[in-house]
């Protein structure tokens, strides 16, 4: 029998609905794996008992003939960014170290209804900030890829959902939620040769999600090719009461919709997206992305947004100046960490536990986000960059008017080795060039791997597409997964 | 975009994070250097441009103001670090 391992969301659900294999067969093969991946340091908690449980209930529920559901017997790995009942739940930081919530986040809460169970709690950037995964409390997670040359060097698996993009790489998860606030779904699948996708801001419940910047955060799946992507976002997605800002809207069927033909549809190439010195490897996989499309049925059209190199500078003044309001709960009263020296008083407890609790790259963003949001700066740096937001999704709604979708690099490198960028945070944060301007705008975006580079590390492509044009972009990420035919994967090392 | 030490200073009181003489030291060429970064917004003219406040189209929705959850005390208090009596404790802060 095929190692169990081995298969994606769509043949784990389709091989428990036709009895192949059990449920519970399948969770034990993951659990194992999970257990035997120490080294790359992708789950903060192993919840073993979880995924059976569901598979017991899948397996239950078939031989007594119910109706299956969307998810039943595929058990998954959950971005320590989601509040789980009783489960720690710490945005792999010191500060939430030890949180069980009380209660369940609308997303998690949704993929056990499909029928899902969880594998564990995946490790990320601490609160989501970082590109590398190198700011967890809990120490980095390592790609499970090497480069070919021979260097034996530990590669980041991309942030902040890396432990996720690890995990579904290593074949110890099917799949994974993510989290995408300036490209953290997109450049960790990049990074390790998977598909995420971030749907329209809205799409997916924020409620029980731990919050770094509320008018960017997004969740998203995190899996091997782009159906299970499709399959794993109609279960994530839909409308809460919960959440002010979620969409009432139904949840169309993806998967259903799935078509890799594009005849009649255009694809723009955003000229401005060509950024100095990228790598010639990118430059040549966006062009072969172009012929992949072309021979698909589309039409390649060049549009121009022309404030995207405003997106970074924009988008390193919104999220910290949300972070540094979000991130005020952490006070010591509530939940978490407290540090309360003898003789402390209250403004002093909170400074040395929220000292002691946040980590360094933390730190940076809610102080830059605090000054720009102070007394005098706020119109200078603030409203400025709300008002260039409003100008870069105009840019969007421009090109809109000339093709259906975008197609873009999505990062402007392959993964880099842990420790190499981390003393500078500003080259930390150009890795979401291209990601970011999405972000911003609230528009559906997906990673696709594309091909490897000379080293054999894996390159992604982006498609961005229309607000709530999640089956675009799915369409136009499946045309080019069709053509790629990409099929390396990491050799096991741990 | 240069920063001072006094300034990191300032920040830190208002953000609630201790920092010692070094930490500021070490802070103000960072932060400079970020704010250096995100001060080129200054070219972009945004003469009667909107700020952006909602990303998606979308109506501000109110729930009925009724409590719809009470009676969980103790699971509110679960994961705090010191509850005593049925309440969240501080240190005191009236003499």
């Amino acid at each position: 029998m095929t190692d169990l391992t081995d298969l994606g969301i769509a043949a784990i659900r389709d091989g428990v609905r036709a009895g192949t294999f059990s449920a519970r067969e399948v969770a034990s093969a993951f659990n194992d794996a999970v257990a035997a991946a120490k080294p790359l340091n992708a789950f903060l908690v192993e919840t073993p008992d979880h995924a059976l449980a569901a598979a017991d209930a899948a397996d239950a529920a078939r031989a007594a003939g119910d109706a299956p559901r969307p998810m039943a017997g595929v058990p998954i790995g959950m971005k320590d960014l989601f509040c789980t009942r009783g489960v720690q739940s710490a945005a792999a930081s010191r500060i939430l170290a030890g949180f069980k919530p009380e209660y369940e986040s609308t997303v998690s809460q949704k993929l056990w209804d499909a029928g899902a169970g969880m594998l564990g709690k995946l490790n990320m950037d601490q609160f989501a900030m970082g590109s590398s995964n190198e700011t967890s409390y809990f120490g980095n997670v390592v790609s499970p890829w090497r480069r070919s040359d021979g260097g034996n060097a530990d590669l980041a698996p991309g942030g902040s959902s890396g432990g996720s993009s690890a995990a579904v790489a290593a074949r110890i998860a099917p799949g994974a939620t993510g989290t995408d606030t300036g490209g953290s779904i997109r450049q960790p699948a990049a990074f390790t040769g998977i598909s995420g996708i971030k749907p329209t801001y809205g799409r997916c419940s924020r409620w029980g999600v731990i919050a770094f910047a509320s008018s960017l955060d997004q969740a998203g799946p995190m899996a091997r090719d782009v159906r299970d992507c499709a399959i794993m976002l109609e279960a994530m997605a839909g409308f809460d009461a919960k959440d002010a800002t979620s969409l009432d809207l139904p949840v169309p069927q993806w998967e259903a919709g799935l078509n890799a033909s594009l005849k009649g549809k255009r694809v723009g190439i955003p000229r401005e997206y060509r950024v100095e010195a990228m790598p010639r490897e990118i430059d040549a996989l966006w062009q072969q992305g172009v012929e992949w499309l072309r021979d698909a049925g589309a039409e390649i059209v060049e549009v121009s947004l022309p404030h995207t190199k405003y997106a970074l500078p924009a988008y390193y003044i919104i999220a910290p100046a949300e972070a540094s309001s979000n991130l005020a709960r952490y006070d010591g009263v509530r939940y978490g960490l407290r540090d309360l020296p003898d003789g402390a008083n209250l403004q002093e407890m909170y400074a040395r536990t929220r000292a002691e609790g946040f980590g360094d790259e933390v730190k940076r963003r809610i102080l830059i986000g605090t000054y720009v949001l102070s007394a005098g700066f706020y119109d200078a740096y603030y409203t400025q960059a709300q008002k260039v937001r409003t100008l870069i999704a105009q840019d969007f709604e421009r090109a809109w008017a000339q093709c259906d979708v975008l197609l873009t690099p999505t990062a402007p490198s392959a993964a880099f080795a842990l420790g190499e960028k981390s003393a500078d945070p500003i080259a930390m944060y150009l890795n979401d060039v291209f990601t970011v301007p999405s972000s911003l705008a609230g528009l559906p975006a997906m990673s696709v791997p594309g091909g490897v580079d000379a080293a054999g590390l894996p390159l992604g492509l982006q498609i961005i597409g229309k607000a709530l044009d999640e089956q675009g972009v799915l369409n136009a990420a499946l045309a080019i997964e069709e053509r790629a035919g990409f099929v390396a994967r990491p050799g096991r090392w741990w | 975009m240069s920063v001072d030490t006094h300034t990191v200073r300032r920040i830190a009181a208002l953000a609630r994070i201790a920092i010692t003489e070094e930490d500021a030291a070490r802070l103000a060429p960072e932060l400079g250097a970020i704010l250096g970064f995100i001060e080129q917004l200054g070219e972009v003219d945004t003469a009667g441009v909107a700020p952006m406040t909602a990303v998606i189209p979308n109506h501000l929705r109110l729930r009925d103001d009724v409590v719809t959850d009470g009676g969980i005390r103790d699971r509110v208090l679960a994961n705090a670090p010191q509850a005593e009596h049925g309440f969240f404790t501080v240190p005191k802060v009236i003499e």
